[in-house]
């Protein structure tokens, strides 16, 4: 059992009364004394020639304070890519510059190329009618296939053929693929588009620029998962502004999903903005435009081959792959499609031949980046169709199959053809947990019923794996990551013993000010109340990678757990000194340093105590003062893995899909929060749900977001989804961090698409529909329905 | 600008508006009350729900001075007198029903609308009332749960785990 309120407790969260009584502090809440308001203006082609912008009649609108547009901030540097993919031939990646405001070209609806600021925010808005802006037309290029196809259609006019980067993994595997494909008796082969969605996160973008012209020192406060980052960014690589004279605050953050790990353009515009007029000035993103400019996710065009024995052993797994990064890279835009993505292509399995190609390719659409699961998910789903597919081809049992071709128990550590080390797992642990949880033996009643109410009742399976805690940084560094991803954490044990950590990782949802509180009240043996957790503002923390990829309990908790070590050594040292005893025979056990053997003991405030009233302390060997600050770079990727099952309702009439039951059986390592982990599963399969079924970023040929608004976006919704049955019993710790943790954040997200799209498939092909062997998602009742016709 | 009067909360309060204020503004900006807040442009994702004279009302829709002399309710009235979280907002934290705390506020708000019509809802119910509250963080199922719990109703049978 776990300690009260310690590790495995499932406390409730301390961050939940404030949320829950309107006392939350979300950077729009946030007003300052004399803040102007910003709005921005935004291009409504999708490409387009800036040829003048004409800000005489807006300037003379009441309360107008400034209006700046593309040309303002042109001296200024782009928003980088933090990862360079090189091309299979050896070419350097296409990097065109992202400015601050569009200059020259619009590239995207959305496009911002102005900015207005003035006294109020409905000044701001009349005044940003009044900007006259003369911009040409251009043919826009949306579709992927035609963007790299016709050499007359560019994004950039210095990149021919519109594409980024056309990358192999691995490029010397790739003859062996292709000689097993060729031997194979049996390749199946499916071409599928994994659709492009976006994040939505409830909170829209915020940011507050306020320059101190007393001291020159800027802060920013912003809806940011990666504070840190935003400031590496907006400092050296954009504004040219010394770090130190750059302060980025993310106050509460009202969910993120990936889309606010990047540093955007308008953060750099109010900073701007606000050295320029000497005041605050404040923007807050309404929904259509965090649709237009918020990164979007996914958007993959694939086709896969898997080459099988006619028993369904597999040998070889081969993929190509377009991937969207839309009008420019945003900043991991790079790397999400290539090694979140093509390292995960053997999935849980024990294909020992992989070759993955991708052309990452620029369209005129909004960005594309990491959304939650990032290139893990796009992976899972392709394997998982594929595998689906090839087990009705064969007329095998996708349990079966499965079940075979799992990496097995004692086969760790795994090394697999596509360059991951797995250190530990129990696939077939968590697929025999889900046949249990999701009473898979009761599937042919269930079916019999459904069918007496004329419905067509269907079961979909996935097993998936993933790779979290994001990453030792000398390996991303050899592939092409331009950042380290380290994570970093101080606990300051003041003198009445009462504690502040400052960790690098950003709770936008997640509960890190509970659960990180439960692990130092654990280790240190004092209550949970007596810990403060400080995230969100880089004048506070020592450094941070912030919190994406469910790296925080992974890297941030683990730094974390090493200053608390820290602490607890140089408390052994004061203790040792205080008892009169060697340093080696201290133990320190709940809250309490005491002397072996003896009943000698300092208690953990005492300690604190001494430390910063010195008096009977070692001075001539110990520097006063109980703090400690730990950087931790990980060893490996974690690999949280699960299977999951989706039971489904389909209605052959209308091509209604309900969703009946889903069930998951995940391994994520040590679970610190039960009642969180749940949560977040949860929250995770109902936006691969949504992804499955409802969601869909939809461009029309000339660029224009037709879904750019929940009339049209179709978010999952309470009566769109089931209760889940959730199950983290088979777990193995992650091997190479202390608290053995592999992260939960995007296994929902990632494991759920191919079930639903699985249960669909196979409740048409029990109800006689033989010959659909795919649909594209979202599944809407019109394309379930079509496809039944066909 | 026109002065508009009414009560929040329980208290007298008045402001100058101008006809196009919205009453999530006059709250927000106005008074202070941050706690409703706006997450969409379209009346859809019911971020901004509070209640005007005892019936739920997404605040981003209507004018403030279209609510003048209204008795209005936020999510900054709904605990107990002594501070403490009242039934509803207890059970959503009893059972993780709030990740983000986002939608937070109009999720509490229209939960309270739901039960003072309907003491005991089924799921579906539940499920069928929220359909104008969207939440992109917990699926809906602790949700779900924490107003099931709030009506006194027992959730075990409707959430395993």
């Amino acid at each position: 059992m776990p300690k009260d309120g310690g590790i495995g407790a499932s406390t409730v969260r301390r961050e939940d009364i404030r949320f829950l009584t309107g006392k939350g502090r979300y950077t729009a809440d946030i007003n300052l004394r004399g803040q102007a308001y910003a709005c921005f203006l935004r291009s409504e082609v999708a490409h387009g020639r800036i040829n003048k912008i004409d800000t005489a009649e807006a300037r003379a609108m009441p309360g107008v304070l400034a209006v700046m547009t593309g040309a303002d901030f042109a001296a200024m540097g782009g928003n980088p890519a933090g990862w360079h993919i090189p091309s299979r031939n050896g070419d350097a990646m296409k990097e065109p510059k992202r400015p601050v405001l569009a200059h020259g070209k619009v590239r995207h609806v959305g496009d911002a190329y102005a900015v207005v600021v003035a006294e109020t925010l409905e000044q701001a808005r009349d005044a940003a009618g009044a900007v006259v802006a003369d911009i040409t037309e251009l043919p826009a290029v949306v579709d992927m296939a035609q963007a790299v196809a016709n050499p007359d259609l560019r994004v950039h006019d210095e990149i021919a053929n519109n594409v980024c980067f056309d990358w192999g993994w691995i490029e010397d595997n790739r003859a062996a693929v292709d000689a097993a494909f060729k031997a194979a008796p049996h390749v199946t082969t499916l071409e599928l588009v994994n659709n492009r969605l976006v994040p939505n996160a409830m909170e829209p973008r915020a940011s507050i620029g306020d320059y101190d012209p007393g001291t020159g020192d800027y802060k920013l406060y912003t809806t940011s998962q990666n504070p840190h980052l935003s400031r590496l960014l907006i400092a050296a690589f954009v504004m040219g502004i010394p770090e130190n004279k750059l302060t980025v605050i993310a106050p509460d953050v009202g969910g993120g999903f990936g889309s606010k790990i990047y540093h955007y353009g308008e953060e750099a515009a109010v900073l701007a903005a606000s050295k320029a007029l000497n005041r605050p000035v404040k923007w807050v993103a309404d929904r259509s435009e965090s649709f237009l400019s918020d990164a979007h996710g996914r958007d993959h065009v694939t086709r896969i081959e898997l080459a099988t024995d006619l028993e369904g052993n597999f040998l070889a797994l081969r993929t190509e792959t377009l991937a969207n990064v839309g009008a420019y890279l945003s900043n991991f835009s790079t790397a999400t499609p290539t090694f979140l993505h093509g390292t995960l292509m053997a999935g849980p399995y024990r294909t020992p031949l992989v070759y993955v190609n991708v052309k990452a390719v620029f369209t005129n659409t909004a960005p594309v980046d990491a959304y939650r699961g990032a290139g893990r998910p796009e992976a899972t789903f392709s394997i998982e169709r594929v595998v689906d597919k090839m087990c009705r081809e064969l007329k095998l049992d996708p349990v079966a199959v499965r079940r075979k071709n799992l990496i097995q128990p004692d086969q760790y550590p795994y090394t697999t053809p596509v360059g991951l080390v797995y250190d530990t797992g129990n696939y077939p642990a968590t697929l025999d947990k889900l046949i249990e949880i999701a009473d898979f033996s009761g599937f042919e009643a269930r079916r019999a019923e459904s069918a007496k109410r004329g419905k067509l009742r269907g079961l979909g399976l996935s097993t998936w794996i993933e790779a979290c805690g994001i990453a030792p940084s000398n390996l991303v560094g050899v592939l092409g990551a331009r950042v380290g991803l380290y994570d970093a954490a101080t606990v300051r044990v003041n003198a009445t013993g009462n504690i502040s950590v400052m960790t690098g990782a950003h709770s936008h949802g997640q509960g890190h000010e509970t659960v990180f509180a439960q692990i130092v009240s654990d280790k240190l043996g004092i209550p949970a109340s007596s810990i403060d957790i400080v995230h969100g503002d880089t004048s506070k923390i020592p450094f941070g990678m912030g919190s994406y990829g469910s790296r925080s309990l992974a890297v941030g908790g683990t730094a974390m757990v090493k200053a608390v070590d820290k602490i607890i050594a140089k408390g052994k040292k004061i203790a040792a000194h205080m008892l009169e005893a060697a340093e080696g025979d201290i133990v320190f056990e709940d809250g309490k340093f005491s002397v072996t053997g003896t009943d000698k003991a300092k208690t953990f405030g005492e300690i604190a105590f001494s430390a910063y009233v010195p008096h009977n302390y070692p001075l001539e060997t110990l520097e006063p003062g109980l703090e400690e600050t730990a950087f931790y770079d990980p060893a490996n990727f974690t690999y949280p893995a699960g299977a999951y099952a989706c039971e489904v309702e389909v209605d052959a009439e209308t091509g209604r899909v309900e969703i009946a039951s889903f069930a998951c059986a995940d391994d994520f390592g040590n679970v610190m929060n039960p009642m969180i982990v749940n949560g977040q599963v949860h929250g995770g399969v109902a936006q691969g749900i949504g992804q499955a079924l409802l969601e869909a970023a939809a461009y029309d040929d000339n660029g224009q977001l037709l879904t750019g608004s929940y009339m049209d976006y179709a978010m999952p919704r309470a009566d769109d989804l089931p209760m889940f049955t959730v199950d983290h019993s088979c777990n193995t710790p992650c091997t190479h961090n202390p608290l053995g943790v592999k992260g939960c954040g995007e296994a929902g997200a990632i494991g759920s698409p191919p079930a639903v799209v699985n249960a669909v498939i196979d409740a048409l092909h029990r109800g006689g529909h033989t010959h659909v062997t795919h649909i594209d998602m979202p599944l809407t009742p019109s394309r379930v329905w079509s496809a039944i016709q066909n | 600008m026109t002065n508009v009067t009414m009560t929040v909360n329980g208290k007298a309060v008045t402001g100058d508006v101008e006809g196009r204020t919205l009453l999530s503004s006059f709250l927000r900006e106005g008074l202070g009350l941050t706690g409703t807040h706006v997450g969409c442009d379209t009346s859809q994702c019911g971020a901004c729900v509070v209640h005007v004279d005892g019936r739920p009302v997404k605040s981003c829709t209507v004018f403030a001075l279209d609510v003048a002399g209204a008795s209005v309710k936020t999510i900054e009235g709904m605990a107990n007198a002594d501070g403490s979280l009242g039934v509803i907002q207890q059970a959503f934290q009893d059972h993780h029903g709030l990740q983000c705390g986002f939608c937070t506020p109009g999720m509490v708000m229209s939960a309270a609308a739901l039960l003072a019509d309907n003491p005991k809802p089924t799921e579906a119910e539940v499920r069928h009332y929220l359909e104008g509250n969207i939440c992109r963080c917990t699926g809906y199922h602790n949700i779900v749960k924490a107003v099931l719990a709030a009506s006194g109703q027992d959730v075990a049978a409707v959430a395993a785990e």
